[in-house]
């Protein structure tokens, strides 16, 4: 089922609308210079004198906005924050509902709206047009071509056609999910999104995972503002991560710890969380026959089945199955008090308790203030989140709630470093607000900018996730590829629009799939990269493509956001530059220390 | 073949290390101090260290007998056969052009049954915990060792050929970080760069970003004619030797202390023999670190590069044709002025002497085999090794 509706109209005629203000280039200019927030104000439509050519179509009838409607400084960062950047519309929009509306706005999404050209290029997407089940069953046909094959070329034939399939499908998850980051209205619920993905994260290079992950993801977004049970269960009950951490082939007489020890260490307790080495084997033999029917016809074990597995019935939720055949049945004892039930409901008892454990309660709320607030949060923090979770049975809004009206986080504003891929999505989107001529169609250069620095999407090989930590991601090199980037995004950046020879380069996905056929299994690079990279040739640097608008960086959410605090040193170059040239006034807008961080 | 009883251990040890080991005081090598270089390699997966060094003397009719599919081919055995080294052991005929020559030039050490005691089985938890270089029962964090390094040689100047900064090398030390995979241009002008890094003055960041620029500079620089080159699309991708030979022009100038990973070697599936999917990996590797040495120049006898992975394969073939999670590697050394052959402490192949009946013993665990290295190479005192694997036991291999 397509998570999406299709958009009725593009939106961005009416949000964009802006209002046309007297000047007020003084008040720009007298910014702060101070961090933080203090009681500063900045209307938040100042920036609208600069005449942003998205804005000049504006219809004459929402050009009325009341002029005096201003956004704190404070608040314009929060939105900052819980977003993948902020941009004039948004800007606009919280404005219009202020703050708090806005917020409970976000924390309790309605289906997004999108505008129509993504819509349609999401729509247009094989994994939008074929259910799951029915991809996966294609590409288990063009698998078993490649066996049935005796001649070396001929294989290499049937191998490049199944692989050809499969990355157009990861290829095509990865673009999806920037577009959404960029243009989904419901901001919070990407980002939260992402936070899930990365909590029970999925390698995609493990064999068909690329064709699994869109619909996984799908499920973490269904989920996202909801109760951890259920995001929980939306992992546990997937084939991408039956598949990647190997409970599939987890069976009576072939235990398989993997899965059973990453549920407890990764995804619910944490790994202080209080479990032995006894709960991880009594844990991996009540997961045992829970797996997957992708149509190979997987056989059940030979072995007869216990006494009491009969007793247990099969179970089956698209393509996941429980299998009692498969099914190690018998009295279990987990984390010091037996397993009422058999069979899958027992599965449902462990997961209950997992999902109301206070370790869990710590352990996540540790991550969701890590991903929110600090890269070490406040311990009370954590502690009044977590109390929060165990009063609501893990109702992630609630918990969000706290963390939102706690200090710490108040404190935290424009502090907190971005990973590359957030750097990536926020710098498109302060550079390109959605404006008709502006949305981006293509973001494959988007991915491959993530993958320049190290963070494909999808792309992390080990189940622990992507780390939150401005230590992982801001060493010398990855600033100076953030530099970059910056560069290429400051100037008219066509390949994002589908033009030029930059978006004819080999896309992430295809690299990726490069890797992955290298060697079946589960390639191992650094760190969560593609095994083996193709060199992609270095485009000589491109005419800028006229038909593509300059990006305004100095947008009305450059001057909400970031301008208020910018250091004296920033504030000093961006003001030489400002006699410049416009792309390198937004080169450096984007490579300045506070657009690191949000 | 009969088997051969199983090894006393100290008997088994090389001579060059057992004179060592007499002698008691380190020789330092030879240019202890500044001009030393050490570059890691880390085969991310765990390669099959049994299809490149071969058991040949030692165990190798049970390693045939063990890989119907997907053993090498004993020496002499026709085409594609390994290549003896010694009595015990062979050479993968995929590094017969680039390896062998070194090996024969004593530039080569195979140290096999080393690796960590961490018995886990998982990629990610025996990285993590080899990259940090700490006791088994120390709990995880802390730098890596590679950074530990780092800080007990200040002047030497670290830099990790990686998009990221790998675990082994984060810590307190700041280490720089560059990938050669792709070589391209700045867009960032000289202007630019001196603008941004205004914008940086008193933010906890502006040393990096002025490290990031200087780095990039000198890398164009000392691969200007390459760039160029590449520009007309002259270098043709040749994985990792492309990688390698530029890594080997930056140590010959003045990076000390390197690493790189390379991946793809977790060969579960259809791993192939003498030739087949892991042989191209191999000879793709041994190709670079050839290229490596080549384009190291003078430096290169200067230059150490130690070349590990987190754990071995098992003994036997799986179902698939290729080889499940396993225990102890085998580590390799090069360089220019080393005393090679093969080292470290053996045992004679045999389906008692594997660990559980599945895979290598580790009996030259890594940190006592590194800190050894490193304390020749460098001249470190005990104090010095012990800060860069705390609690360790150096072993002198007496391989410089």
């Amino acid at each position: 089922m397509p998570a999406f509706p299709a958009c009725p109209l593009p939106q961005s005629r009416k949000t964009l609308t802006m209002t046309a203000l007297a000047p007020t280039s003084r008040l720009l200019a007298a910014r702060s210079r101070a961090l933080g927030f203090c009681a500063l104000f900045v209307l938040a439509a100042a920036a609208a004198l600069l005449a942003p050519s998205w804005a000049k179509d504006a219809a004459p009838d929402q050009a009325a906005a009341p002029a005096a409607m201003a956004v704190r400084a404070e608040e314009a960062a929060r939105v900052e924050r819980l977003s993948w950047g902020l941009t004039p519309a948004l800007l606009q929009q919280v404005r219009e509902s202020g703050f708090d509306r806005w917020l409970q706005a976000q924390l309790k999404p309605a289906p997004a709206v999108l505008p129509a050209e993504v819509s349609q290029r999401i729509a247009a997407m094989e994994l939008s047009r074929t259910p799951l089940a029915e991809r996966v069953e294609q590409l288990e046909v063009l698998r078993r071509q490649i066996d049935k094959q005796a001649d070396e070329q001929e294989k290499k034939a049937a191998q490049g056609r199944y692989r050809k399939q499969l990355n157009a499908q990861g290829r095509d998850a990865a673009a999806r999910f920037a577009l959404l980051a960029l243009y989904s209205p419901n901001q919070l619920q990407e980002r939260m999104t992402w936070f899930w993905m990365n909590h029970f994260s999925v390698g995609a290079g493990k064999r068909n995972v690329q064709a699994l992950i869109a619909d996984y993801e799908d499920g973490m977004r269904r989920h996202a503002l909801g109760r951890f049970r259920d995001v929980l269960a939306a992992s546990v009950f997937h084939p991408a991560m039956l598949r990647y951490l190997d409970n599939e082939r987890n069976a009576a007489g072939k235990i398989n710890e993997n899965y059973a020890r990453e549920l407890m260490e990764l995804h619910t307790l944490g790994v202080d969380g209080g479990y032995t080495q006894q709960d991880v084997q009594e844990l991996a033999r009540v997961l045992t026959g829970l797996g997957i029917d992708d149509g190979e016809g997987k056989k059940p074990a030979r072995k007869r089945p216990a006494a009491d597995a009969a007793d247990h019935p099969a179970w089956r939720q698209g393509m996941v199955v429980f299998q009692p055949r498969r099914h190690e049945a018998g009295a279990r004892v987990l984390l010091g008090k037996p397993v009422k039930a058999g069979g899958i409901d027992a599965i449902r008892e462990v997961l209950d308790r997992l999902a109301r454990h206070p370790a869990t309660a710590r352990y996540v709320s540790f991550k969701l203030a890590q991903y929110f607030v600090a890269d070490a949060p406040p311990p009370d923090l954590v502690g009044a989140m977590a109390e929060r979770f165990l009063a609501t049975d893990g109702d992630i809004p609630a918990v969000l709630q706290t963390m939102l009206a706690s200090k710490a986080f108040t404190a935290s504003l424009g502090r907190k470093f971005k990973d590359p891929q957030h750097y990536v999505i926020s710098a498109v989107r302060m550079a390109y607000p959605q404006a008709p001529d502006t949305v981006v169609t293509n973001p494959e250069p988007m991915l491959n900018w993530m993958q320049r620095l190290g963070q494909p999407p999808y792309g992390r090989q080990t189940p622990d996730g992507w780390p939150m930590t401005e230590a992982a991601w801001s060493s010398a090199g990855q600033l100076n590829v953030r530099f970059e980037v910056a560069r290429t995004l400051g100037d008219r950046t066509g390949a994002l629009f589908g033009r030029g020879a930059a978006a004819r380069l080999q896309p992430q996905g295809e690299a990726m799939g490069e890797a992955m056929a290298g060697m079946s299994g589960n390639p191992m690079a650094a760190d969560g990269m593609p095994a083996a990279r193709k060199e992609q040739p270095t485009p000589a640097k491109e005419a800028p493509d006229e038909r593509v608008p300059l990006p305004r960086v100095n947008n009305p959410a450059w001057q909400a956001a970031f301008a208020p605090r910018l250091s004296n040193a920033t504030g000093a170059v961006l003001d030489e530059a400002r006699s410049g040239p416009a792309d390198e006034w937004n080169t450096l807008a984007l490579s300045s220390p506070e657009f690191m961080r949000q | 073949m009969t088997p051969k009883p199983l090894l006393n251990r100290r008997g088994f040890l090389q001579s060059a290390s057992a004179a060592s080991l007499v002698l008691g005081t380190p020789r330092l090598w030879a240019a202890a101090g500044e001009s030393s270089r050490m570059l890691i390699v880390f085969l991310r997966g765990g390669y099959d260290a049994m299809s490149v060094l071969v058991p040949h003397g030692n165990g190798g009719a049970f390693y045939a007998e063990s890989r119907p599919h997907i053993a090498i081919a004993r020496p002499g055995d026709g085409n594609d056969s390994a290549v003896e080294l010694n009595a015990d052991w062979a050479l993968a005929p995929a590094l017969a052009t680039s390896v062998l020559p070194r090996f024969q030039a004593g530039e080569v050490a195979f140290v096999p049954f080393a690796g960590t005691p961490n018995l886990s089985r998982s990629h990610f938890e025996t990285q993590d915990s080899v990259e940090l270089g700490q006791p088994l029962d120390r709990s995880r964090g802390g730098d890596g060792f590679m950074n530990r390094l780092a800080q007990v040689l200040p002047a030497m100047k670290p830099m990790s050929f990686t998009d990221r900064v790998p675990l082994i090398f984060r810590g307190e030390r700041m280490v720089s970080n560059i990938t050669l995979a792709n070589l391209r241009e700045s867009a960032i002008d000289e202007r630019q760069a001196r603008l941004i890094e205004r914008m940086y003055q008193g933010d906890p960041m502006a040393d990096r970003v002025k490290e990031g620029f200087a780095m990039r500079t000198q890398v164009s620089r000392e691969l200007m004619d390459e760039m160029e080159n590449a520009s007309r699309g002259a270098i043709s991708a040749k994985g990792f030797e492309t990688q390698a030979r530029r890594i080997g022009k930056l140590m010959r100038e003045d990076v000390r202390l390197g690493f790189v990973d390379v991946g793809g070697w977790d060969s579960h599936v259809g791993q192939g023999a003498a030739v087949g999917q892991l042989a191209n990996r191999v000879q793709d590797l041994g190709a670079g670190l050839a290229g490596f040495a080549e384009a190291a120049g003078p430096a290169w006898k200067d230059t150490v590069v130690v070349v590990i992975s987190e754990f071995g394969r098992t003994f036997r073939e799986n179902g698939n044709r290729g080889t499940d999670h396993g225990h102890g590697t085998v580590y390799w050394v090069m360089g220019g002025k080393l005393r090679g052959g093969i080292k470290g402490e053996q045992v004679a192949l045999s389906a008692r002497s594997l660990n559980e009946n599945r895979d290598y013993p580790v009996l030259n665990d890594y940190r006592n085999l590194l800190g050894g290295l490193f304390q020749r190479v460098y001249g470190l005192d005990a104090k010095q090794v012990q800060a860069v694997f705390p609690q360790s036991k150096p072993k002198d291999l007496g391989l410089v």
